[in-house]
């Protein structure tokens, strides 16, 4: 196991000590990337301060909401944010270099680049979690406390996956950044308020297709114990690591394909 | 009989390209890259791939290393199919792309040999040791710990070298190595590559648009054109193929006027008063021996030099034979 990850482990530490050499600017990004989650959240302020409730949710619960999609996704930004640059890579030629190298291309690829820098946001959506789980009357029960563990894991596991699909996409259209990112940053962007204000079509794509409601929305019904909107029952706050898993099936699915479509085995 | 660490048959690659015509249209073009190859490569041989820009080498070469599929046709490399077994197939052997870069740009050399070691999962006594040989043969210790980026051409391609031999592969691909590199770092390149295979037996395809790398350290070469097949055999066996003629130069004891009339050759020059004479000979018409002997009796040689054929007039004058062959069957066809 250790001989395994032993290649892994000295690629992203590799990517770690260059990003961290530069300590002034690195602090710097740091910094720039929690403002622009304060910015966000701000957003969310001041909805709340002209109206008391938003899609059965007052404030407090929509910092919460805001914390756990925050969290995730900053995250797996930091993690495989990368991954959505394909075209860069395809046209760099490092495609090929991964492909000559005897370790799984997508493997690789996510261990190519660590963007630190995106903790910022993390530690802003972090903070923001602590406050509202004190702010929220949330009944302490060892289910509740798994459940957002799970929530924290799974909502991470969802956002990567959705990266992946974002970058596999990209194997067909080289200038499909813009619609790459409807996956991700759309997605991201639709966890951060309640399901229950999109119209029906939304609320079915944001939580069946792009999963992004199982990252914070309906674990928050869970945690909160509020009834969720038609076709969005309770229960399935407990399914996000079902969501995890499908979501992932479908991006390593496409990315085999756009891999084997790359190397023009698949056209 | 072993097999070939190199088996190609009736290999094809063809790229659709998809250009705009006119506002909304697009016509599709199907570019046959490479056109029914077959070649097999002996281990332990050494063969210069050559070819027009376009003619199709890099993409058989990622086809060779499973980077791409063939359209159709069979390849086996290192006695595995490239693209299903591609990861068994990247530990037996090396590729180097001279105009791209398979290093880390931010890393200095010893950052990434370490890290290539951790993903081809070598010996650290072992690899050490290969990487301490590869820096001392290739003189990279003055800029192992710079950043790639900040490499000259030449560093670099060097490091490339490096790179792709630290897991000491049996086979060692490379193409356009020498692109951009000064007379001296070519040489030097060529005496690593030719010492590496006479130290380990690493069997060598190399493209390349210069010559003299295909003079000095290949045995055999494959001329493709278009995607097909030119040429395959030794380079005398090219010169003789296209008819190119080899000079003789004699130095006189005393000026004779001219040597016109020795059977089978064709006076090129006379130089320092009828001292030096230069002779075309066909490799079909005459030897150099018979020349020498009728040269002898109009007057006494006192030293001879033989000029090969110039290699790029060679293989032009084989290009210009091909695409004439073509253009007579694409006429047959239509
Ligand atoms: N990815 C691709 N998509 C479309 N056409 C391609 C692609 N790669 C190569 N081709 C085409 O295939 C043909 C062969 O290209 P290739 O790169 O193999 O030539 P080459 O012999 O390596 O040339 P050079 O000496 O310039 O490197 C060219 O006509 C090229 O335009
Ligand atoms: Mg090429």
């Amino acid at each position: 196991m250790g001989e395994r990850t032993r290649a892994y482990r000295v690629l992203v530490g590799s990517r770690l000590r260059s990003q961290l050499a530069y300590r002034r600017s690195f602090a710097m990004d740091l910094l720039g990337s929690g403002a622009i989650g304060l910015l966000e959240f701000a957003e969310v302020y001041v909805i709340f301060a002209n109206i008391d409730v938003l899609g059965e949710l007052d404030f407090a619960a929509a910092a919460l909401l805001f914390a756990l999609a925050n969290i995730g996704f900053s995250l797996a930004d930091t993690v495989i944010g990368h991954v959505d640059q394909l075209p860069t890579y395809l046209r760099q030629g490092t495609l090929d270099a991964f492909l000559l190298r005897p370790l799984p291309v997508l493997a690789q690829l996510v261990t190519s680049d660590v963007s630190l820098r995106r903790l910022g946001r993390t530690a802003l959506a972090g903070a923001i979690l602590v406050v509202s789980l004190l702010m929220n009357d949330i009944d302490w029960t060892a289910a509740h406390v798994a459940l957002l563990v799970i929530a924290v894991l799974s909502g991470t596991a969802i956002f990567a996956a959705l990266f992946v699909c974002a970058a596999a996409v990209q194997f067909w259209l080289v200038e499909g950044a813009e619609f790459a990112n409807a996956f991700t940053y759309g997605g991201a962007y639709a966890a951060q308020y309640p399901a229950s204000i999109f119209s029906v079509p939304m609320r079915v794509l944001f939580t069946f297709v792009v999963p992004s409601a199982f990252t914070a929305y309906l674990p928050v019904l869970v945690l909160l114990d509020l009834e969720g909107p038609a076709g969005l029952p309770q229960w399935l706050g407990w399914c996000t690591p079902l969501a995890a898993v499908g979501i992932w099936a479908v991006a390593l699915g496409g990315w085999r394909a756009g891999l084997r479509h790359y190397t023009g085995a698949g056209s | 009989m072993t097999e070939p660490i190199i088996d190609v048959h009736d290999l094809r690659r063809e790229f659709t390209v998809r250009s705009p015509a006119g506002r909304l249209r697009r016509t599709r073009t199907v570019v046959p890259a490479v056109d029914g190859l077959t070649f097999a490569l002996e281990t332990g041989s050494a063969t210069g791939y050559i070819g027009a820009n376009g003619a199709g080498k890099s993409t058989t070469i990622k086809m060779l290393t499973g980077i791409l599929v063939p359209t159709s046709g069979t390849v086996r490399t290192c006695e595995l199919d490239p693209v299903r077994r591609r990861k068994v197939l990247a530990r037996r052997i090396g590729v180097v792309f001279g105009q791209r870069t398979q290093l880390w740009w931010d890393l200095p050399l010893r950052e990434s040999f370490r890290t290539l070691a951790a993903i081809h999962r070598l010996e650290d006594r072992a690899w050490q040791a290969r990487r301490d040989e590869l820096v001392d043969r290739l003189d990279l210790g003055t800029f192992l710990d710079t950043p790639v980026r900040q490499l000259s051409l030449g560093q670099r391609i060097r490091g490339e070298i490096a790179a792709a031999l630290l897991h000491s592969p049996r086979l060692l691909i490379l193409d356009e190595p020498t692109i951009g590199l000064d007379v001296l770092s070519k040489e030097r390149l060529r005496v690593f590559l030719s010492e590496q295979r006479d130290l380990h037996g690493t069997t060598l395809l190399l493209t390349t648009h210069d010559m003299d790398d295909v003079q000095r350290l290949t045995e055999r070469i494959i001329v493709v054109d278009h995607g097909r097949m030119a040429y395959d055999g030794t380079l005398p066996g090219l010169a003789a193929r296209v008819g190119a003629e080899r000079v003789m130069v004699l130095d006189l004891v005393d000026p004779v006027a001219s040597l016109e009339g020795v059977p089978g050759t064709r006076v090129v020059a006379v130089e320092s008063d009828g001292l030096r004479h230069r002779l075309a000979f066909g490799p079909e018409q005459t030897t150099a021996g018979a020349i020498l002997e009728a040269v002898g009796t109009r007057g006494q040689v006192r030293d001879l030099t033989i000029e090969e054929p110039d290699i790029e007039d060679v293989v032009r004058r084989l290009y210009r034979a091909h695409s004439y062959h073509d253009h007579q069957q694409q006429a047959r066809r239509s």
